[in-house]
């Protein structure tokens, strides 16, 4: 076990390389040019040869991304174009506030998605299945601009139970403060992974309860709690997977989201950095979600086996 | 048999029918035998006879919304279509255990045998966890599973086939239940393996003093192992008897042709169908004997009502009209 989690381990550099050129290269390829933004617009060559110079734009691309890459490792992302502090603060802060909300939001979606998915699992076919799959597709294919506005006209115009806007004003606010700020976007965020993780979780319940080894079980005299802890084990390693996946979408889906509310996180920040080509701080944010998605990925490929026995783990 | 003594099983009038879109199936209709403590039944038949159907209901393991079960089951003392959840739960792998076809998807993936084992042994003893572990060890020494220590921690997928239905066995007979029940026990395994295995249930039904009911397709390993042999077509038992008795003098024509299709097969090395026609629509049966329409010997009044199963010589029975000596 330890050799395949070295293995795992030693795999995913590469794979997070891969990631961290695609990242440079896709920026790179991006229209507009970044110099502009630096630059007026009646620079001269001189100044414009000057200015590449300085940040290196003259060398060839391959040179570049060597550049960028040493320094990322040493820890310098740059600095922001637009509010000129290091990109690595900046995404420092706004990644934690990414994290609470999609850590909230997964929260939501899997204690309501593995519940659902359990519900309709084992009443398949009937009304009660049909109305909780209703809902999982909804889920799914709600926009959520739409849903977020929803939700803020019931819970926040209407009931005035939540704030509609913001995180939590003020340097430390307590977290029960700051929960309801976030109650709203984590609900909406949490739709889509609710209604996979349901799906999903259905499917699986209804395939493991048509199993002979249930009907085994049955036969052994196993009351309906033994057999939920039955199932439960053998969909655990298929939902996490479907659980890793999601929260995954949750980090890099919440532009939408965090945009509706005007959340500080990392969705905000990179739709700013769009807007106002802030080149230093979309690469830098783009690659901590990219490598967030590769740990996730690591994290429940070595997860997965110890919850399933059938998954070699070579 | 004897009248004296209340047998471990009575099963009386025992009719299974599953409501379904394509109409009602009458899988089991009317269905009676008894069987004493530390007794074998054989149960034969074509696919779709009925076999297993008859087995879960026993353990009353069949869909519950669909399949109506009725008539009566009594078994080691209890009026089993009576029993309430929490006696079903301890008569079910306590007073009767069940061998599946294939050990490979009736075993949970992801628990270790011995947990298996182990969980079935806590339910029903209500021991510690080590004691339980102890016990499944026992049983895994008692089917010759190699290294059973071993064992204990592997996975299903981690062992072969036939050590796999060892392990069936052993879960089964962990609680030492009064009756065993193993439907196509060896079908799914290696043709090698299969004869082993049939002696191993064999002697631990003997040494444990179980009684037992072998479904099989092969008449060879009924007439080996069971001290009766009931026959099952559509749903009913069509003969019922000592296994010599039945297996050298069928009075059935549907065993005539079961038995004949089995010695042609053995002497000509190759499988040879006995009967011809296939069996009726479970769904669609007909007023009277459900065999006639491929049966050589039907006259006019097997079409019309069904014969009833009646004794011939003592505890041989078969239900046919037309049948002689
Ligand atoms: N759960 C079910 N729902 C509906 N019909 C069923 C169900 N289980 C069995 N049947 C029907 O009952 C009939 C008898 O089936 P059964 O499985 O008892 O046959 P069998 O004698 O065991 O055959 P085999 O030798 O192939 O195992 C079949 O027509 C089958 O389609
Ligand atoms: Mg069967």
């Amino acid at each position: 076990m330890v050799r395949y989690i070295l293995k795992r381990l030693i795999l995913s550099v590469p794979i997070a390389l891969a990631v961290s050129v695609l990242c440079f290269v896709l920026v790179q390829l991006a229209p507009g040019d970044p110099l502009s933004l630096v630059l007026p617009a009646d620079a001269t060559q001189a100044m414009i040869d000057q200015t590449k110079q300085r940040y290196g734009l003259d060398k060839p691309l391959p040179l570049q991304y060597l550049y960028w890459l040493g320094n990322i490792l040493t820890g310098d992302f740059g600095t922001s174009i637009s509010t000129g502090r290091p990109v690595l603060s900046e995404i420092g802060i706004a990644i934690s506030y990414s994290l609470a909300l999609a850590g909230l939001a997964s929260l939501f979606g899997l204690v309501l998605g593995i519940t659902f998915g359990f519900v309709a699992g084992y009443r398949i076919g009937t009304p009660t299945d049909k109305i909780v799959s209703a809902i999982a597709i909804s889920g799914v294919s709600v926009p959520h601009y739409w849903l977020g506005m929803v939700l803020v006209i019931i819970f926040s115009v209407n009931l005035n139970a939540f704030p509609a806007m913001g995180a939590a004003p003020g340097a430390h606010p307590g977290w029960l403060e700051q929960l309801r700020y976030m109650m709203l976007p984590a609900l909406t965020l949490a739709a889509m992974p609710m209604g996979i993780v349901t799906r999903s979780v259905r499917a699986l319940v209804a395939e493991t309860l048509g199993m002979d080894y249930v009907t085994a079980l049955v036969a052994r005299g196993a009351t309906p709690f033994d057999i939920f802890l039955h199932i439960a084990k053998n969909a655990a390693p298929t939902a996490l997977a479907v659980i890793g996946v999601q929260m995954g979408y949750l980090m890099a889906g919440s532009i939408l989201v965090e945009t509706v509310f005007s959340w500080p996180g990392t969705g905000l920040m990179l739709n700013g950095a769009i807007l106002q080509r802030d080149i230093p701080l979309l690469q830098g944010t783009i690659l901590v979600l990219a490598l967030f998605f590769v740990v996730l990925n690591l994290i429940v490929d070595i997860v997965q086996p110890l919850l399933d026995p059938r998954i070699k783990r070579t | 048999m004897s009248e004296r003594v209340a047998p471990l099983l009575d099963v009386r009038d025992l009719n299974v029918a599953f409501s379904g879109e394509r109409g009602t199936v009458h899988a089991v209709n009317g269905v009676s035998f008894q069987l004493e403590a530390g007794r074998v039944l054989g149960l034969l038949g074509e696919s779709g006879s009925g076999k297993s159907v008859t087995m879960r209901a026993l353990l009353r393991i069949l869909p519950e919304n669909r399949a109506r079960i009725s008539g009566s089951i009594h078994c080691n003392g209890r009026d089993v279509l009576a029993l309430n959840r929490r006696d079903l739960n301890s008569f079910r792998g306590g007073d009767v255990a069940m061998i599946f076809q294939d050990p490979g998807v009736a075993l949970d993936p992801v628990f270790t045998i011995g947990n298996q084992i182990a969980d079935t042994v806590i339910r029903h003893k209500g021991v510690s966890r080590q004691v339980a572990r102890a016990r499944a060890l026992e049983m895994l020494d008692l089917v010759r599973i190699p290294s059973a220590r071993r064992r204990l921690d592997n996975y299903p997928h981690e062992l072969s086939g036939d050590m796999r239905q060892r392990a069936m066995i052993a879960l089964a007979l962990s609680c030492s239940p009064r009756l065993l029940l193993a439907d196509e026990p060896t079908t799914a395994l290696d043709a090698t393996v299969q004869i082993q295995v049939i002696l191993l249930l064999r002697e631990l039904q003997k040494d444990l003093g179980m009684a037992a009911i072998f479904v099989t397709h092969d008449v060879g390993v009924a007439a080996e192992i069971s001290d009766d042999i009931a026959v099952m077509y559509a749903g009913r038992i069509v003969e019922l008897g000592p296994a010599r008795d039945v297996i050298k003098r069928p009075r059935h024509p549907y065993t005539r042709g079961l038995l004949a299709s089995t010695i042609h097969a053995e002497s000509h090395g190759a499988r040879i169908a006995g009967i011809p026609g296939s069996p009726p629509d479970l769904a669609r049966l007909q007023e009277g004997c459900a065999f006639a329409p491929r049966c050589t010997l039907a006259g006019p009044e097997c079409r019309l009502k069904g014969p009833e199963l009646a004794q011939d010589s003592p505890g041989h029975h078969f239900a046919c009209f037309r049948s002689m000596p």
